[in-house]
């Protein structure tokens, strides 16, 4: 009885393609924007707690200037290289100290060139960031101290001044006055948290930038990595410590620098990340609810123009019960199906808009399975009401009925 | 035959399939109310062929609406086969429709866009049966209404007397124990009319259903062993083979 209601849904339903289509277009909008939206935010946030982790979640930022408030420009006092090295001297649980200096310089090599970051620090840098050199070789020691004239470049700055055919390694390129020698290429990074390209940059050593770009010697940040097993706010505590008498600041003067946290960071991002989706799948969830109301409008229209069918039915000995069914199951089926075609939608729109968006294909099998029951019951709440007044039609009425 | 007090209904052997006791109905109340039926006092038996007649408003198609237990009597007694269909709920009356009654009516009443043959088959659905045994119990009837070959037309493919033979093959596929025909022939023409005529007197005649017919023509009436005249709701004449009973 059961799978004949069905199939009596079903031919129903193939009776009127188009009528069934444009009714279930909401379910499939609702279901399908739901999901889209989940899908993807799930994909945005993997993707934050991918590039945190690949920062390193014990990477801890030193910055000049106050934290908060206005005239911060006027009191960043720059470190020196000494506060880096004080640090790690100090500081028992840091492990890796990079002191950096950047600066957008045009790079050029032969008749190309390309507006880059150029990063002063040194070898530790690499550790710190969580960046490795694929090919060529870190800086020596004496590059280190003596500020020679090398550089490590990342992926895009590459493909910008050599394209793809010709081997950088050994090959020289000019940074404002300096000409300097490719000794290693970084290994790809992709966009940062804040969608910042990774693999533009030149790094050389510290000292390089300072005395051959920038003509001084300060320090624009400090990056430095904690032990994993040590507190990073205990490491945060001795750092502020330790700068605050650096920079002979009395008790009560306020820090004029910054040591920033990347799981502060990473939460605060991944939050955003979160709430936009919850917020974005309740809109699109009253687009559900609009179905629904079609879904209501239809069944009643059908009713109608079928009362004769249903006196028929009714007189030949169908239950209340069975009508309610019959309506119910047809409501249900119409909803379902929109709820099926949403997902399959979806799904496919969702690989599609996380390989624009460059976010990673989540495949979230809850929010599929409570959307397809969720389009059911839609069927279930606003197909009732109209089952019902079909089920308690009087059937001479309904035969007369023209 | 004997009522006692008027609620209890014999159950003896020689029951009548249906008995009507003095059946009123009024329609509305107070100032507004229009007495359909004034007191109705009917026995119909088993194999019996019944044509009830009579002018419009005179009742006839009120009594054809209580007899097919889709409208309840306002006062007095219609036992079917013994039971007080005034104790039944509205779906156990549906049930006795689905067990003992079939219904042709005059304008067919057929799905549209749906096969002859599962038109038949409808009625089966609503008795569980398996597709396998409702397509074999479907297909026997077709046959027996005379359209064999015709199963897979739907109502739009065939003739006004060609859907009819599909109503009565819907309403006697259950094998009811009665058949109730609300003017059957009321949207055919002459030649059309007396072969539906033909097929009913054929079937009460050689499978035995009883036929209950409602009609206001003589020429179809004629067709009936037995002629009930409707006269401002009461029974005005009861005729056998045209002699009075």
């Amino acid at each position: 009885m059961f799978w004949n209601t069905i199939l009596l849904a079903l031919r129903e339903i193939k009776r009127n393609v188009l009528r069934s289509f444009l009714t279930i277009l909401g379910i499939v909008i609702g279901v399908g924007a739901v999901i889209v939206m989940v899908t993807i935010g799930g994909g945005a946030t993997l993707q934050v707690k991918q590039q945190i982790a690949s920062m390193g979640s014990n990477l801890l930022m030193v910055t000049p200037g106050k934290r908060l408030g206005p005239g911060q420009s006027s009191s960043n006092i720059p470190f020196k290289e000494a506060d880096a090295e004080a640090i790690i001297r100090e500081v028992s649980s840091v492990t890796a100290v990079a002191p950096v200096a950047s600066k957008s310089i045009k790079a050029i090599f032969a008749d190309q060139n390309w507006t880059t970051q150029v990063t002063g620090s040194n070898n530790q840098y690499f550790t710190v960031t969580n960046r490795s050199v694929k090919a060529g070789r870190p800086f020596s020691e004496s590059e280190q101290r003596a500020g020679a004239a090398v550089c490590i470049i990342g992926e895009t700055a590459q493909s910008k001044l050599f394209g793809r055919q010709t081997k950088p390694l050994g090959e020289k390129i000019r940074l404002e006055k300096l000409s300097c020698e490719i000794i290693g290429v970084l290994k790809a990074k992709g966009q940062s948290t804040m969608g910042t390209d990774q693999d533009d940059v030149v790094v050389i050593p510290l000292r390089t930038l300072q005395r051959r770009i920038a003509g001084n010697q300060d320090v624009g940040m400090i990056q430095l990595s904690v032990r994993e097993d040590a507190s990073t706010e205990k490491a945060q505590r001795d750092i502020a410590r330790l700068m605050r008498e650096r920079r002979h600041l009395g008790p009560s003067d306020d820090d004029n620098f910054n040591v920033m946290d990347m799981k502060e960071i990473a939460t605060m991002l991944t939050g955003t990340t979160q709430l936009l989706t919850t917020l974005l799948s309740a809109v699109a969830a009253v687009s559900l609810l609009v179905g629904g109301i079609g879904i209501m409008n239809i069944m009643l229209v059908s009713v109608t123009e079928r009362t004769r069918e249903i006196g028929v039915r009714l007189a030949i000995g169908a239950i209340e019960r069975e009508v309610l069914m019959q309506f119910l199951v047809e409501a249900v089926v119409l909803s379902s199906f929109g709820g099926v075609i949403g997902i399959v939608l979806a799904l496919s729109a969702s690989v599609w808009i996380a390989n624009i968006l460059r976010v990673p294909f989540v495949f979230n099998g809850t929010i599929v399975f409570v959307a397809f029951l969720f389009s059911a019951a839609v069927g279930v709440i606003f197909g009732y009401f109209p089952a019902l007044k079909a089920a308690r039609l009087d059937p001479i009425e309904a035969l007369r009925h023209e | 035959m004997k009522a006692d007090n008027g609620n209890h209904v014999d159950r003896e052997a020689d029951q009548h399939l249906i008995e009507l006791r003095e059946v009123t109905k009024i329609y509305g109340e107070g100032q507004g109310a229009m007495q359909a039926l004034g007191g109705i006092d009917l026995r119909i038996e088993e194999g019996e062929f019944v044509a009830i007649m009579g002018p419009s408003g005179s009742g006839k198609s009120t009594c054809m609406n209580i007899l097919g237990c889709l409208d309840m009597p306002t006062s007095g007694i219609y036992a079917f086969k013994g039971i007080d269909i005034g104790k039944l709920t509205r779906n156990q009356r549906a049930l006795l429709r689905r067990h003992y009654h079939g219904f042709v009516f005059q304008g067919f009443n057929l799905l549209n866009r749906t096969s002859a043959l599962e038109n038949v088959e409808l009625p089966l659905i609503y008795r569980g049966m398996s597709s396998k045994e409702r397509h074999g119990h479907a297909l026997r009837a077709l046959e027996m209404v005379g359209l064999k070959g015709w199963e897979s037309h739907t109502p739009g493919e065939l003739s006004g007397g060609q859907q009819q033979r599909v109503a009565i093959a819907r309403a006697i596929v259950t094998e009811p124990s009665v058949l109730f025909a609300d003017e059957p022939t009321g949207n055919l023409d002459t030649a059309r009319s007396r072969e539906i005529m033909e097929l009913l007197t054929g079937l009460n005649h050689d499978q035995g259903i009883t036929v209950v017919m409602v009609t206001h023509e003589p020429d179809m009436a004629s067709y009936a062993k037995r002629m009930v005249h409707f006269r401002d709701g009461l029974v005005a004449s009861d005729k056998v083979n045209g002699r009075t009973q």
